[in-house]
């Protein structure tokens, strides 16, 4: 399709707008770390399983040594300097802390600490760079969909019921298996541990939910020769540690944005910038694509009045990403077709936004999210407003589908439901697949124009966020009508300032060897 | 004296008066055989649907098949014995509800409104609370008679419980979105177990919405009302200064 008209000179505008108001951000906020960055790092080195009382280790870890007032210099040199002393591995350090048989202290060589520190992040990351070939190989030897990916979404509760459901629907045609997460577990500062089969709304995210549904994934893409991709929710109070525990499990996507839990989970604004560059830093380097999360802006702000705050954040959540070591084609930037059906000319608008999106992030493996706010109970009409997503997303050429279900406002999609909505969407692909070659936008037309008009909207918003910083523009309700404030919010309490000495391995090795 | 009573019978309309055609679709956990297709007829004949024809039948892998069906129901009901709990309320616009709230209460009416528990689920609650509104209803914000303190999502009973307390709510709204397992229910009951163990119950008019919430559940609950879809701020407001005004009447 012939591209939109739209003026260079603003899209560079925008951009470097959003780098200053993501590097300032980045530069506040270095000088600290939190209890799930210190939690992640400990789970890197080996740390895995539950006390009695089904506490995570890393957790009992990280609160032991921030009862011995010692956190603030990073974990990771600290437990390295006492399995070097005791001759144990990190998980048996944390046993015997845990037993009450060992009290951290700084190490007595606080050098030699950092060097076998280095050495076990250095073999964890082998680990993972491993788990990157392992995917490559897969996919070169299986074989992958062509874009728009089929994204669905599994939510039983159960981790074995859900697999019973993702292989179903890898076999009917999903490229992307996404395993939605309990209700609430975003607000927990711990992760649960083990295979799971009681949830609400979702399936908790654990490792071992995650090993099992990886593996289940590889033997039905191998059985039908496509590569599932396996998605999970990297977001809420412990971001980094499902980043890490994604990054062994070989998942491919995660859930990533740099605010969401602000705006969203009312999760507070310094703990959710600190997790989210660590979390991206191992999403980067173990090539898994993030997803942003801007098609919620619109499910509370109106679609069409707040489509340029969507781009806005869009170019804000790239150059996190940037800074994180993420590639273009691992930005999963997220927008959403959630237009009024009532308002007419609503369709040209999707179109002229989706477009737009594409546009301004050529490489991006963008992710187009389904209508929700306006679907009903009337599951008829509810098809054709998928249908109509379908037709958006083929002719602007988005690259992650997130099936729409027409049972959206009923409840969590039966079999059936994710089986009609894949027809509906593989039907509208084939038979629009060339659609975008014969097609040209009118110049000057209402398409194009809306596109401009948003890009300028863009282009103010992010001048105004620049001038004001971001935490102040959020504290305005800029994104979602949603106000937060640098001290509110949950989690605060697990952040914490590094002190000059601040060891951590792993964003050394990890920032040099993204891809 | 037996009252009398027109009997009004009716059951669904195809294309002629007491066709009783319906259609439905489900799926059955076998593979599609011709076994598995008259398994799906003869289900729907249990459930009570005459001459059913299989229109569709399509095997979904993993050893599941997908059925689209039609049939005749058999079954009819008298509408002139049904009657449906609703709150009994004229619903009324934004200027009268303020008018109104000013003239029996004399003071702003205080609603606290959350998504309780693990429910993530805001879209109701903003849609009823937040200025904004929904499908160009305003919201409860935009009422100068109104004091909207929206709590959001995931909020604890014990908080909501609290804040009402510190807040002197006269109306706590609760949005329950998420009902898988039917955990709306635990939270509710939870919410209104607390609320009576602080001895506040009677105090507050206690409000419950979402998408698959009904009146009828909600007293069921210990509620004083619930809405579904397709209800706006002014309808929960109009309730409650109704509900109010009956209370205070003595």
């Amino acid at each position: 399709m012939t591209q939109l008209n739209l003026d260079q000179g603003q899209i560079d505008r925008a951009r470097e707008s959003a780098r200053r108001i993501a590097h300032r951000v980045f530069d506040d906020m270095s000088q600290y770390t939190t209890t799930t960055v210190e939690r992640a790092t400990l789970r890197l080195m080996g740390v895995d399983g539950v006390d009695d009382n089904q506490i995570p280790l890393p957790n009992r870890l990280v609160a032991h040594l921030q009862e011995q007032k010692l956190l603030q210099h990073g974990a990771a040199a600290i437990v390295a300097g006492a399995m070097d002393e005791y001759g144990l591995s990190a998980q048996q350090v944390a046993e015997a802390v845990a037993a009450g048989k060992l009290v951290l202290g700084r190490p007595k060589n606080d050098k030699a600490a950092r060097q076998s520190a280095e050495a076990i992040a250095a073999k964890m990351c082998e680990h993972i760079a491993t788990q990157r070939t392992v995917r490559a190989q897969q996919i070169e030897k299986v074989g992958e969909a062509r874009t728009p990916w089929l994204y669905l979404i599994v939510a039983t509760g159960n981790i074995y019921e859900d697999i019973v459901q993702a292989r179903a629907a890898a076999e009917q045609g999903a490229d992307i298996v996404a395993v939605i997460r309990s209700t609430g577990q975003s607000l927990l500062d711990y992760v649960p541990y083990g295979a799971t089969t009681e949830g609400f709304g979702g399936t908790y995210a654990t490792q071992e939910n995650f090993r099992l549904m990886r593996a289940a994934l590889d033997e039905v893409g191998a059985k039908i020769g496509r590569y599932i991709r396996l998605t999970n929710y990297c977001s809420g109070l412990c971001m980094p540690e499902i980043a890490a525990m994604g990054a062994m499990e070989r998942l491919d996507m995660m859930l990533n944005d740099s605010m969401y839990g602000i705006i969203f989970r009312d999760i507070n604004m310094k703990r959710t910038f600190i997790d989210q560059f660590f979390s991206r830093m191992v999403n980067a380097y173990a090539g898994i694509i993030i997803n942003t999360g801007e098609d919620n802006y619109l499910t509370t702000a109106d679609a069409f009045d707040a489509a340029h705050t969507v781009l806005a954040s869009q170019l804000i959540n790239e150059q996190f990403a940037w800074i994180s070591g993420l590639k273009p084609d691992q930005m999963g930037l997220g927008h959403a077709f959630e237009i009024n059906p009532d308002l007419e000319n609503g369709f040209l608008w999707e179109v002229a936004h989706a477009q737009l999106v594409r546009q301004v992030f050529p490489e991006a493996c963008l992710k187009y999210m389904p209508p929700t706010k306006h679907m009903t109970g009337n599951i008829f009409k509810g098809h054709v407003q998928d249908a109509l997503f379908n037709v958006v997303s083929t002719l602007t050429g988005q690259n992650i589908h997130l099936l729409g279900m027409m049972t959206e406002a009923i409840h969590t999609p039966f079999i059936q439901d994710r089986f009609l909505a894949i027809q509906n969407a593989k039907y509208v692909f084939g038979t629009m697949r060339d659609l975008h070659e014969e097609v040209e936008f009118r110049a000057g037309g209402r398409i194009e124009s809306r596109a401009q008009q948003v890009l300028a909207e863009t282009v103010g918003i992010l001048g105004e966020i620049e001038k004001i910083g971001l935490p102040a523009a959020i504290g305005r309700g800029t994104f979602a009508d949603i106000s937060r404030t640098m001290d509110g919010g949950k989690g605060l309490d697990g952040v914490i300032a590094k002190s000059p000495d601040y060891y951590n391995p792993f964003p050394d090795l990890m920032l040099a060897g993204a891809n | 004296m037996t009252q009398q009573i027109t009997e009004n019978w009716v059951k669904p309309y195809g294309d002629t008066m007491n066709d009783g055609r319906v259609q439905l679709s489900f799926t059955l956990p076998v593979a599609l055989d011709e076994n598995a297709k008259e398994a799906a007829r003869q289900l729907a004949l249990e459930m009570g649907l005459d001459e059913p024809a299989v229109v569709h039948a399509e095997d979904m892998g993993q050893g599941f098949s997908f059925y689209v069906l039609y049939g005749q129901c058999k079954h009819r009901v008298d509408l002139s014995r049904i009657k449906v709990a609703k709150p009994e309320f004229e619903t009324l616009d934004k200027d009268a509800i303020n008018a109104l709230i000013a003239e029996k209460m004399g003071r702003k009416m205080v609603v606290l409104g959350a998504c309780i528990e693990t429910d993530a689920h805001t879209v109701g609650i903003d849609a009823i609370m937040n200025m904004k509104g929904y499908n160009g209803h305003k919201g409860l914000e935009s009422y100068h008679e109104v004091r909207a303190i929206n709590m959001g999502a995931q909020v604890d009973s014990e908080d909501l419980v609290a804040r009402a307390i510190e807040e002197q709510a006269d109306v706590i709204l609760v949005s329950q979105v998420v009902t898988q397992k039917n955990i709306h229910l635990d939270n509710l009951t939870r919410l209104s177990d607390l609320l009576e163990a602080e001895g506040i119950r009677d105090r507050v008019i206690l409000v419950v919405g979402g998408p698959r919430i009904s009146h009828e559940l909600a007293k069921e609950l210990g509620y004083d009302a619930g809405f579904g879809t397709k209800s706006y701020a002014e309808d929960v407001a109009s309730f409650a200064i109704h509900e109010w005004t009956k209370r205070h009447a003595a």
